[in-house]
């Protein structure tokens, strides 16, 4: 461990300035030293539950909503759909042989031959269509419902997402997914760090704002102020508008490019979606 | 971009400074920050609520430091009115939005709201 540059290699990613470029693992180092300073009596693994690992009171309420979760239903019918045979017999179980023991951690990862992140819910798309089926909506409805049943069954398991060093073209995404999360954007000019790293446990009205390590490991979630479960992309543009800034499509470059580098920095925190939230 | 004085910004300037505490100011300073005050509050306009805390305001957010003692914090009001057009210029790393350069709020809008915080 190289304690050394940290304060500068901090100073740079809250920053987002260019020049020097950090390694991941440097990047990944100070992001985790960030939060274990801001918010001390957190421990390291219960930053998986979002802003319920900051906020005592709202915890209460949120364990509640726990006990009987609304994504219950949803991970049935995810069950379900992945088991359903598509057109020419097979189904999604044919693409992903090893759902029993959990398949959600492997995603994101960078994929060599095809040179992009691939996220699960992409590849669930990809299996579709290999099978001559049609694309599944990405923000709600089935394809979150499948990705909830595949998260239930990869509960407990951790992060790793891995930036392969034999190949530039995956630090490049992760680069420029890191470039995405600290660019401000929008008419009201916040980046996604502004919040996320500047002002987490701090009211936006009466929305707590949640810290970013940790943020990924609980989607899909059910939110009940939307009434359904659904996916972290569509959180990614729900958060564009609210700055007033056109959102990126579910699953385009730049949204799996910033899943990649989001998720890389929960590395080390337990997967424990689907999750229930206001 | 500094505007020049308006005769309504005179007037309200006197009324602020003239009149000392306590005074009523005279009804045209009265209406701007009245004015002022819906701006700060429309959300779709200052939504100042969402990040401070002012009077008035319920479910107000925290992420800037709350709207009180503004004339101690800002004796010049042009410098207030630099900050809510564009505090990044003044702290690249503020979270503020940008309403003068962005255009979230017009020159107008902004003298409004300049007159309605100063008053808080």
């Amino acid at each position: 461990m190289r304690f050394a540059p940290i304060a500068l290699l901090g100073a740079s990613l809250v920053l987002g300035v260019g020049g020097v470029q950090a390694a991941p693992e440097d990047d990944l180092m100070a992001f985790r030293n960030f939060y274990e300073q801001r918010f001390p009596d957190t421990p390291f693994d219960d930053f998986a539950n979002g802003i319920y690992s900051i906020d005592k009171s709202r915890r209460e309420e949120w364990e509640q909503m726990e006990e009987f979760p609304q994504y219950e239903f949803d991970i049935d019918a995810g069950e379900e759909l992945f088991h359903e045979p598509f057109a020419n017999g097979k189904s999604l179980a044919d693409c992903f042989p090893d759902y029993e023991s959990g398949v959600r951690q492997n995603y994101p990862h960078w994929d060599r031959e095809l040179g992009e992140v691939v996220t699960m819910e992409w590849a669930i798309n990809r299996c579709r269509e290999q099978h001559d089926e049609k694309p599944l909506e990405y923000y709600k409805g089935p394809l979150a419902q499948i990705s909830a049943y595949l998260a239930f069954l990869s509960r407990g398991k951790i992060i790793d997402v891995k930036i392969p060093t034999d190949d530039p073209r995956a630090l490049a995404a992760y680069e420029d997914g890191k470039r995405f999360y600290y660019s401000r954007r929008g008419q009201l000019n916040f980046s996604c760090a502004s919040c996320h790293v500047g002002a987490p446990g701090m009211l936006l009205r009466a929305e707590l704002l949640g810290p970013a390590l940790g943020q990924v490991s609980h989607f899909p979630v059910y939110r009940k102020t939307w009434g359904e479960i659904t996916t972290l992309h569509r959180s990614y543009a729900a958060c564009s508008r609210q700055l007033r800034a056109a959102a990126f499509k579910a699953q385009s470059r730049e949204y799996r490019n910033l899943e990649f580098f989001h998720t890389y920095m929960s590395n080390g925190i337990p997967f424990n979606g689907p999750g229930s939230r206001h | 971009m500094a505007r020049v004085a308006t005769p309504v910004l005179a007037a309200a300037l006197a009324a602020t400074f003239g009149g000392g505490p306590g005074a009523v100011p005279d009804a045209t300073a009265a209406s701007m920050i009245e004015e002022g005050r819906k701006i700060a509050f429309d959300r779709r306009k200052g939504n100042c609520i969402a990040c401070h805390i002012m009077a008035g305001a319920t479910l107000a957010g925290t992420v800037g430091p709350p709207l009180v003692g503004m004339k101690a914090r800002f004796p010049d009001k042009i410098e207030l009115r630099l900050q809510i057009r564009d505090a990044t210029k003044i702290n690249p790393q503020s979270l503020m939005p940008p309403f003068g350069r962005h255009e979230i709020l017009t020159e107008d809008e902004i003298d409004k709201v300049v007159e309605y915080v100063h008053s808080l």
